[in-house]
């Protein structure tokens, strides 16, 4: 089954700096449940890249497997895109930047395939400060098995069948705070105003930026009393309204209350966030652990940036690699030449 | 007694305590031989151990240049007193046994038929030096010092050989040259020297050999080399046994080679990955987004690898993996050699997949072979899997030089460019045989604005890459894929044939390490009055020479280091080969190298005592009934 869009584009449709529609970032007919948390996610992407005048082109998509996993064939069909194997997309991504640090890397991922069979690859993608966006599509459960129980589903939360999950959850987006990630943010699916700029930040971050994204999965795990459910996000989210201002932009306000932060990006753009409590240090990381934690305690989930380190070593600075992409070097510069051989036989003798 | 007498003809091991520096000691005394010009093959037999294990070096000296392992001791140099009993018992009847005489051997130990050469190394030891790692250390260059008497080893070039090693530090020299008088004097003074096996330099080599201005040289090392030759920029791993040489070896040139004189920045990336999964996961994205990256692993990471190798045959992303074998199953021998992952590569993962896969025999091999694995993955879209071994891998091998064509131009496969897609008037197609060789054209990622972008997944899809279950879809890509991997077959290195001398019905057919010892085990049958044809496999898919040996003989041995005979079985499965009887399984699977004795022992066996009508050449039997 193949869906293809109709390719009629609305004649008085808005074009962004590069001339490009809202349609251009679009990709094939969704074929996920209607009404799943994941399809609004791809939404606020194709808005973030719009708006953002990014080149499609320049940007890879890459998946494990899961029904949030499928999502890159739902936008940006202009961007070559690799679904991989269930929880394995970090290293793909990595191996994938090694070769070509100039394109802009999305990475799409589930509570299943990140926080279970991917934990050990995300935790090192983590460490590694790779230059990417990754985004966790998080509804509590195996979407696309059926509705199993994920290691996020929160302790007390019922599952499809009624039983209480009584394991402790794993929270993505403290562990990563923990193991050294450099930009952390959730969000909810159904907060587009939040999380389209949470993107964009996510995208100007240079260095690893985790989007840990409550997003209802509304055939398995969206029961009232789920924590995973529209319902109860809608309760318990606390946001921390963002904005997200692109370089040499002038910063305009969209809300009025609460304390303001801002924070300026690698490349000169600017988040600013509305915060819900002043003394939270969205710079440090103890104080971040320590926000989550105390909205957790009361059963509220707190949304927003949640945490970021402005300039940091990316993975290319680690290692010293080149600033031209790998995969543009050619056999002169890469290949040593039969007289070096010679010499390499000469001492061998 | 009768002392066994040879000129540049025997076997030596020396049995050490790992950890105590003797490696280096062993493998200058080999090194020293081969500048002789007499033809050597060391090979180090080592404990899964970091410290204190015994641990033995075996060199094989074989003026008519066989470098497999021949089988028996004609010398053991014994330092270790925990091997000292079976150490003993391992040398052939009129053999030699020297060991450190500082307490004297326990007569248990005393055969009748072996010649006793006690050196107290260790009273040396204590009374030249005080330092306590220096007592150890020097230990190993005195008994190379002694042996350079009794074996008659020119002591030039070990000193040469000493200055080698020591450049860059150099007021180690004088101590070295000094610790091998040590035992030089102590030899000359104490026995007659050279004892009756010995070297001598000047004597007339074996054709094969000589035709060669032969290189020393591990094949971990000449793999790596193969990579940066080949425009290898990312390599991804994790370490294990005996494959870890591989990457260091790279990460070794790369510093050389690979570092912008202007910038400093690196020309390369290499990655110690989480496990084995995300090394080849690394390897597999950097070379979709257009860059030549590889992973080297042994058994144990293949398996792991296995998912991920389905997905690139699929999804045909084209990937390099070195796999150095070790003794399996699970962590079996991690340090001890065998060639039993052959049926796992050849179909590693779940579905119908089939991988290329290259069988080095040299290091000269595995350099060549590793920069043609990149072009064939690249042309092939899919993993390319060199099976080398530890034995291969982690020894020194006399080698032919390497070898690389200054006019040889990297083949990168069918990648269409920007113009490629801008001069194209049909709609592009990821997995559309445009060429009917099965073989797709790809684009890589971030190439152009508008034309040429794909999704890649490992699900079924049709020609244009879109998701289908449609059941035909699914049928016609599944052969398409049957179809490119025929067409590897004109593409991948073809194998070796000997005829031997005679006409005969009977073949031998082998790969990798065991090469060697299979064309010396040939050789002894021969002048038995057994013939038979040899045919060295170097890569599967099996071309149609393979086929066409296996038609024209009667019966063939297919001697392998394992213990289900996988190529066997890899042939019966692959081949049109009739009848499994036609194929007899040579085996051998302790771990240690097979020797050609083993070999030569178990085809004649077979011919004399098997069901197999004797296969004595016809001037033999006319000899015989004259
Ligand atoms: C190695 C492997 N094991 C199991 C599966 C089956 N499987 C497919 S998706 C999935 C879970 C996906 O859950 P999640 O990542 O949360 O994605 P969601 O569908 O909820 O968006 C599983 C277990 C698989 N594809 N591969
Ligand atoms: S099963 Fe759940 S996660 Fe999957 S598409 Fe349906 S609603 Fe979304
Ligand atoms: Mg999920």
């Amino acid at each position: 089954m193949t869906f293809v869009k109709p390719a009629f584009r609305h004649p008085d449709a808005p074009l962004n700096e590069l001339g490009r529609s809202r349609q251009d970032y679009e990709g094939g007919l969704s074929t996920l449940c209607a009404g799943c948390g994941h399809d609004s996610v791809s939404a606020a992407i194709i808005d973030a890249c719009f708006e953002l005048n990014i080149e499609p082109h320049k940007v890879a998509k890459l998946s494990g497997i899961g029904c949030s996993s499928k999502t890159p064939a739902y936008f940006l069909s202009g961007s070559h895109s690799f679904n991989s194997v269930h929880g394995r997309m970090p290293s793909v991504a990595t191996g994938a930047n090694l070769a070509n640090r100039d394109l802009i890397y999305i990475g799409i991922s589930g509570d299943g395939d990140t926080a279970s069979i991917g934990l050990g690859q995300f935790a090192h993608v983590v460490r590694r400060n790779l230059n990417m966006t990754y985004i966790v599509e998080n509804n509590g459960c195996y979407g696309l098995t059926k509705g199993q129980d994920s290691a996020t589903m929160d302790t007390g939360s019922p599952n499809k069948k009624g039983d209480i999950n009584m394991y402790s959850p794993i929270d993505l987006a403290r562990l990563a705070i923990e193991i050294g990630a450099t930009f952390v943010g959730r969000s909810f699916s159904g907060d587009k105003q939040q999380l389209i700029p949470l993107i964009k930040a996510a995208i100007s971050h240079r260095g690893f930026a985790l989007l840990d994204v409550v997003s209802p999965c509304v055939t398995f795990n969206n029961h009232s009393e789920s924590t995973k459910s529209y319902e109860y996000m809608r309760g318990a989210n606390t946001d921390m309204p963002v904005d997200f201002v692109p370089m040499r932009q002038e910063i305009t306000a969209t809300y009025d209350s609460g304390a303001t932060c801002e924070v300026c990006m690698h490349d000169g753009s600017v988040v600013r966030l509305y915060k819900q409590d002043n003394d939270y240090d969205i710079e440090d990381r103890q104080s971040a652990l320590e926000a989550t934690n105390h909205y957790a305690k009361e059963g509220k989930i707190l949304t927003g940036l949640l945490y970021i380190q402005r300039d940091s070593e990316e993975l290319h600075d680690v290692l010293g690699t080149a600033r031209r992409p790998l995969n543009s070097m050619t056999e002169q510069q890469l290949c040593p030449g039969p007289r070096f051989l010679d010499s390499i036989n000469a001492g061998l003798r | 007694m009768q002392a066994k007498q040879s000129v540049n003809d025997f076997v030596i091991k020396f049995a050490n305590v790992n950890g105590t520096g003797s490696a280096s000691a062993n493998s200058m005394f080999a090194k020293a031989i081969f500048r002789m010009g007499i033809p050597v093959s060391p090979r180090n037999i080592f404990p899964s151990n970091i410290q204190g294990m015994p641990t033995w070096y075996e060199v094989r000296v074989s003026q008519d240049g066989y470098l497999g392992r021949r089988g028996g001791i004609d010398i053991m140099v014994c330092v270790n007193p925990q091997s000292i009993k079976r150490d003993v018992a391992e040398v052939e009847s009129g053999g030699y046994f020297i060991y450190d005489s500082t307490k004297p051997l326990d007569l248990r130990l005393i055969r009748e038929d072996v010649n006793y050469f006690g050196i107290p190394f260790t009273d040396i030891c204590l009374r030249e030096y005080t330092d306590a790692r220096q007592r150890l250390l020097f230990k190993n260059v005195i008994y190379v010092g002694a042996l350079s008497a009794l074996l008659n080893i020119d002591f030039n070039v070990l000193k040469d050989l000493v200055a080698d090693q020591f450049k860059g530090k150099e007021k180690l020299i004088t101590p070295n040259i000094y610790a091998l008088e040590l035992g030089y004097q102590y030899a000359v003074t104490h026995f007659e020297c050279p004892i009756g096996i010995h070297l001598e330099r000047g004597h007339k080599l074996a054709k094969h050999i000589e035709d060669f201005d032969n290189i020393l040289m591990d094949g971990n090392t000449a793999a790596a080399l193969g990579a940066v030759y080949a425009g290898a920029t990312v390599a991804a791993w994790y370490p294990i046994t005996p494959s870890t040489s591989v990457v260091d070896a790279f990460d070794k040139y790369c510093r050389r080679l690979r570092i912008d004189p202007g910038t400093g920045k690196k020309n390369y990336a290499i990655i110690q990955a989480e496990d084995e999964l995300s090394a080849l996961g690394m390897v597999i994205g950097a070379n979709w987004n257009g860059a030549r990256a590889f992973t080297a692993t042994s058994g144990p990471g293949v398996s792991l690898m296995s998912e991920f190798l389905g997905l690139a045959y699929f999804a045909e992303v084209p990937t390099v993996l070195i796999d150095v074998q070790r003794a399996g199953p699970s962590t079996g021998m991690p340090t001890r050699t065998q060639q039993s992952d052959v049926l796992m590569a050849a179909y590693a993962s779940h579905g119908d997949t089939k991988h290329v896969l290259l069988f080095p025999a040299t290091p000269a091999e595995c350099f060549s072979m590793t920069v043609e694995a990149f072009d064939l993955a690249e042309r092939l879209q899919t993993p390319i899997i060199i099976m080398s071994d530890l034995d291969l891998g982690m020894n020194e091998w006399m080698s032919p030089p390497l070898e690389f064509d200054g006019d040889f131009k990297y083949d990168r496969g069918k990648v269409l460019s920007a113009a490629d897609l801008d001069g194209m008037e049909e709609r592009f197609g990821r997995y559309k045989d445009v060429d009917g060789d099965g073989i797709t054209y790809r684009t890589y990622p971030g190439v152009h604005p508008d034309k040429g972008a794909y999704f890649t997944r490992g699900t079924s899809r049709d020609e244009y890459a879109a998701y289908t279950e449609d059941g035909d879809e699914y049928v016609r890509n599944m052969d398409r894929l049957l179809r490119k991997f025929e067409t590897a077959k004109s593409l991948v290195p073809e194998p070796k044939i000997k005829q031997s001398e005679m006409e005969t019905r009977y073949g031998a057919v082998f790969f990798g390490t065991t090469a060697s010892p299979a064309y010396e085990a040939i050789e002894i049958l021969e002048k038995e009055g057994i013939d038979l044809d040899t045919l060295r496999i170097r890569s599967f898919p099996f071309n149609h020479e393979v086929e066409q040996f296996i038609r024209e003989h009667d019966r063939i041995f297919v001697i392998e280091q394992n213990r289900d005979g996988q190529m066997r079985r890899l042939l019966l499965n692959e081949t049109s080969v009739p009848a499994k009887e036609k194929l007899i399984p040579i085996l051998e699977y302790n771990g240690l190298p097979v020797t050609a004795r083993k070999i030569a022992g178990m085809i004649r066996n077979y011919v004399t005592h098997g069901n197999v009508t004797p296969l004595t050449r016809r001037s033999a039997t006319e000899e015989i009934s004259a």
